[in-house]
Parts: structure tokens; sequence; C-alpha cells
């Protein structure tokens, strides 16, 4: 009981303090944090964006590092040889992985559990085999390179670390604001149905296909919204960016996180982030430690980390009463 | 205003074969529009397939399906739900981590537009939630909206069952065993439940306990290795020979 006392305030107490850090910090730590920070806040978009087929449907896709792709190489084209402005490239790279999505969910949604892990996995694969091989369009294993901070027309410039910074954690707020509706509407309430019981909902009159479709969709949209950051903040696109490891990652990064909880995801974004920048100082096998967290969560958090504090502080969670 | 149709429900020559194994054998059915229906027979007779046919969960092999006149035999699930049929589940298919409300409410805005709305929060629909309340009050769950559907005792969850059917306001009800593995206590108030339901509403049930079978329908129909072997008026059906062998065993 204490504890269930202490609960209904603190969890708003703990987000508001983190992005309160978020926002005022990073003038005030070193160059490498501020990098590490920016990459984090992007990865947090990507993994949101996922949350919303794992979390929500639930369904794993292991090919959402296509849609990261696909916005990427939208600014890698568009910026080095049009010489495209940032809305320029935003729309294409958001309009692009949309379309993308609505044609892999086609495919992809006929099937569930494992089968649609795999058939994500060749999808996502598909888009990695483009990037390497179509070299006019994508330079091939080269990659990319000179991808300009962009311009948006603004008295100020986003050539230095933090004005990009703001720029990222800004586009973080309204990935989240406009996911954050998305669930909390009918239509979210959708999805959670379809995860808890899909024959259910179908006997209740919804078309369970359609409903997952739009939600597909939406994920990869704001997938490759997160792709265009990423091009913008590393200035190089390569195919190494939409490798099934990436993939594996966002994967991690939510369940590690807690499914269907968006800011958890987010969470596990950020921490996934760091846990491989440090590990990689002291070693190689990055993908040994993240092997060992993912079982660690499985084991230990099923729910993961938002999912563990929610059962610790609340028990039930919901979208609608309380 | 709709013109009252001549038949709720009617199939004709339906068979559903698994592989080799013919789960329902040219079953034809007739059910009128406030007709209470029970379909009774042993384990296996294909009473659960028989449903699941009517509900589009499966397609039969062979054999036409109508609904209020019209044929739906390739008709997807939530059609057939959007022209007034809902159905409960023998074996308790609910929305385990959500709570009694809102599975409410999902069965509640299953027939309305404001399913696919996402540009507005669920709270501020509050029509929703007031025909959700009404729904777990109709049903007797009224203070326990806010319990997590797995949370709820066996019972509670029959009744919940009961409740998303009710939801969407259906024309035609399925109920699969409404009080099976029901205490005599929850099974006698269940079939009060059930009892006081709006005539208008036809209804088809299959059930195991004879007393509930008789007190909630006038009309039955005995299915036995898949196929109709009695149909008729409770007395009839009592006094049918074939149906006191496969109830009591050859004489």
């Amino acid at each position: 009981m204490t504890r269930r006392a202490l609960a209904p305030g603190t969890p708003r107490i703990a987000i508001a303090i983190v992005f309160g850090l978020l926002a005022v910090s990073p003038p005030f730590v070193s160059s490498f944090l501020q990098a590490l920070l920016t990459q984090a806040v992007i990865y947090a978009i990507l993994a949101m964006s996922l949350d919303v087929v794992l979390g929500y449907i639930g369904l794993a896709s292991l090919g959402h590092a296509a849609y990261l792709g696909l916005g990427a190489y939208s600014v890698g084209i568009l910026a080095t040889r049009h010489g495209a402005g940032f809305w320029v490239t935003l729309t294409v790279g958001v309009l692009l992985a949309t379309a993308v999505a609505a044609v892999f969910g086609l495919v992809a949604l006929r099937a569930t559990g494992v089968y649609f892990l795999m058939i994500t996995l060749a999808l996502g694969m598909v888009v990695w085999g483009l990037a390497h091989r179509w070299v006019s369009l994508t330079q091939g294993d080269n990659g990319i390179s000179g991808v300009p901070r962009p311009d948006l027309g603004l008295p100020w410039s986003f050539a230095h670390a933090i004005p990009f910074y703001y720029l990222v954690f800004t586009a973080f707020l309204v990935a989240f604001g406009v996911l954050r509706g998305i669930v909390r509407s009918p239509f979210g309430a959708t999805l959670v149905g379809i995860r808890e019981s899909e024959s259910r909902m179908r006997t209740l009159g919804y078309h369970v296909w359609l409903h997952k479709y739009i939600g597909f969709i939406i994920a990869g949209g704001v997938g490759g919204f997160a792709g265009v950051l990423w091009a913008y903040d590393n200035g190089f696109v390569s195919p190494a960016d939409l490798e099934l490891s990436t993939s594996v990652e966002i994967l991690l990064m939510v369940a590690l996180g807690g499914r269907g909880t968006l800011l958890g995801p987010a969470l596990g974004a950020g921490l996934i982030v760091f846990l491989k920048n440090l590990v990689s100082v002291y070693t190689q096998r990055w993908l040994l430690i993240l092997g060992a967290v993912y079982i660690g969560t499985i084991v230990y958090a099923p729910e993961g980390i938002v999912g563990a504090l929610r059962q610790w502080t609340k028990g039930e969670r919901a979208w609608a009463g309380r | 205003m709709r013109e009252a149709p001549a038949l709720a429900l009617r199939l004709a020559d339906v068979s559903k074969e698994f592989g080799g194994l013919r789960a329902l054998d040219r079953v034809s059915l007739a059910v009128a529009p406030g007709e209470r229906r029970a379909i009774i027979g042993p384990n296996g007779a294909g009473k659960t397939t028989l449903f699941s046919l009517i509900s589009g969960e499966t397609r039969p092999t062979v054999g036409r399906i109508a609904l209020f006149d019209r044929d739906v035999t390739r008709l997807s699930p939530h059609r057939r739900a959007a022209l007034g049929l809902a159905r409960t589940y023998q074996i308790t298919n609910l929305f385990p981590r959500l709570t009694a409300l809102e599975n409410c409410l999902l069965a509640v805005q299953a027939l309305t537009p404001v399913k696919l709305h996402l540009h507005r929060a669920l709270t501020r629909y509050p029509a929703l939630f007031e025909r959700a309340r009404g729904v777990l009050d109709a049903v007797g769950l009224g203070d326990k909206e806010g319990d997590a559907a797995r949370n709820l005792s066996h019972g509670e969850q029959r009744q919940l069952e009961i409740a998303l059917a009710l939801a969407g306001m259906p024309r035609l009800l399925l109920l699969d065993e409404p009080t099976a593995g029901l205490s005599p206590a929850e099974s006698h108030s269940m079939t009060a439940l059930l009892k006081k339901l709006d005539p208008a509403i036809t209804l088809l049930v299959i059930e195991h306990d004879m007393d509930v079978a008789f007190e909630l329908t006038d009309r039955i129909t005995v299915l036995h290795y898949g196929r109709v072997v009695a149909d008729g008026f409770a007395h009839e059906v009592r006094a049918n020979p074939l149906v006191q062998e496969i109830y009591l065993g050859a004489p």
C-alpha cells in the first residue's frame, strides 16, 4: 500500500526531470556527450516509432532500420546532389518511408508472430541490398559523404552541435507528441485490443488488418523522420546504417525500455546508445554485450524497465480508466 | 425504417471439413427474428464449429449462410458484426490485461466511425464511456470497471463476455455455453440475466445444462456427429427417441 501511495506523482516528476535535463544540460557537457545525446534522441524517435508495431500491435519487426535508411538516403541524395533544403528532404524522407511502409505492410501483415519477423527481416534486407548495390544512386559501400548540416531558413545556423541538438530535441518532442496522441486515441486503443485478442476484435466488428496496416505505416513514416535527422547528424549515409544489426538494436531498445509505453523505448534507446559507445572504448565485442543485455531483459524484466517500474509502483496499467 | 427480415439466420446445406474430418454435415437451420433457440448435442457434435461458421471466423466447405436475408457466406467477421451479429466464446476470450471498462470501450466503439479517430484522446469521448458503463451495469459488473479482466473471477469474466457481446447492440446473439464452469448460484444469476435480454434480440445458445436450455429457449436443435438429428419445441425434442438414445445410451 505504501508503494501505491507513493506512486501517482512519481513517474511524472521523474519524466519532467529527465526532459528538463535534456533541455538544459547540453551546453554544459563535453562535446563527446553532446554528440551522444544527439544520437540518443534520434534513436529515441526511431525506437518510439517501432514501439507502435511491437508494443501496441504486438508484432516484432526485424526490418525497422529500412525506414531509417530511406529517410537518411533521401537526405544524402537530395542534399548533396541537388542541394535540397531541410524541408524538402524532410518531406521526401518521411513520405518515401511512409510509402515503402505502405507497400511492405501489404506483404508483411499477411503473417503474424515469427513469420512476420522473418518477412520484415527479408524486406529490410531488400532495402539494404538496394543501398549496397544501386551504386549509381547510393554510391554503394562508399556511402554518401558530405551531407551538410540543415539550413531551416531561420536566423541562426544549425552547423554547430548545440543548435543542432536543440533541433533534434524539438523533433523528438514533436514525434513524441504525435505518437502519444495516436496511442491514446480511440484508434490507439484498437491496436492494444488487437495485441490482446485479435479474434475478439474481429468478432466485435473491427477490420483488424486495416488497423494493423495504418499502425504499420505510421511507424514507418516516423522511422523515416528519424532517418532524416540521422543523416544530418552523421553527415554521412552508408549501407551500414541499415544493416540487420541496426534493426536488432532498435528492437532491443524497445524491449529493454518497455514495450507499449513510448517513453520506455525512448529510455531504452538512450541506454543502448550510451552503453554501446562506452563499452566500445574497452572492447570490440559490442554485440556480445548487446546479447547479454537482451537475455537479461527477457529473463528479469520481460516488460522492460518501465514495465517493471509500473508493476512495482501501481500494478495494472490503463489507458482509459483510473 | 428497415424492413423486418423474414429470417434472422439461415443455413442451407452447410458442411465443414477439417482435413478428412467432417465436423458439420449438411446442416440446415432457419431461425426467425426474435426466436430463442438452443443448440444441444454431445461433445464434438460440431456446435462451436457451427458458431464459428455463422460468425465468419471459418468458412464452410460447402453450403450457404444468410443473416437477416442477406447472403454472408463470403463475408468477413467484422462485416457480419456490422450487420448486427455478436458472439461470446466458450473459452473466455477477453482483453486480459485491460480493465473491464476498457474491454467494454473497445466493444462499444467497434461499430462506430470513432474507432479510426487518431487525433483526439479516447477520454474525450464521454458518450463512449457512458455506454460502456451502461453495458457493465447491465451485466452487474458496474463496481468492477477498474479491475483488469484477468483479475476478475471466472463468473465475472463470463459476465464480461456477455457485456462485450451486448455492447454493439446486436440483433442476433450467439452464446457459446454462457454457464460453462459456473457454480449453480452463478449459473442461476447468469440465466436470470439472459432472460432479461431485450426480446427483440434473436438468441442462439449452445448449452450443456438442459435446465438452462429449456428455461432460456423455446426451440431446440440437436446436433450429433455434425448432423441435425432433431429440431423442434422442447417437449417434442425431449420425447424424441433418437435424442433419448444419444443422451441416455441405447436401450
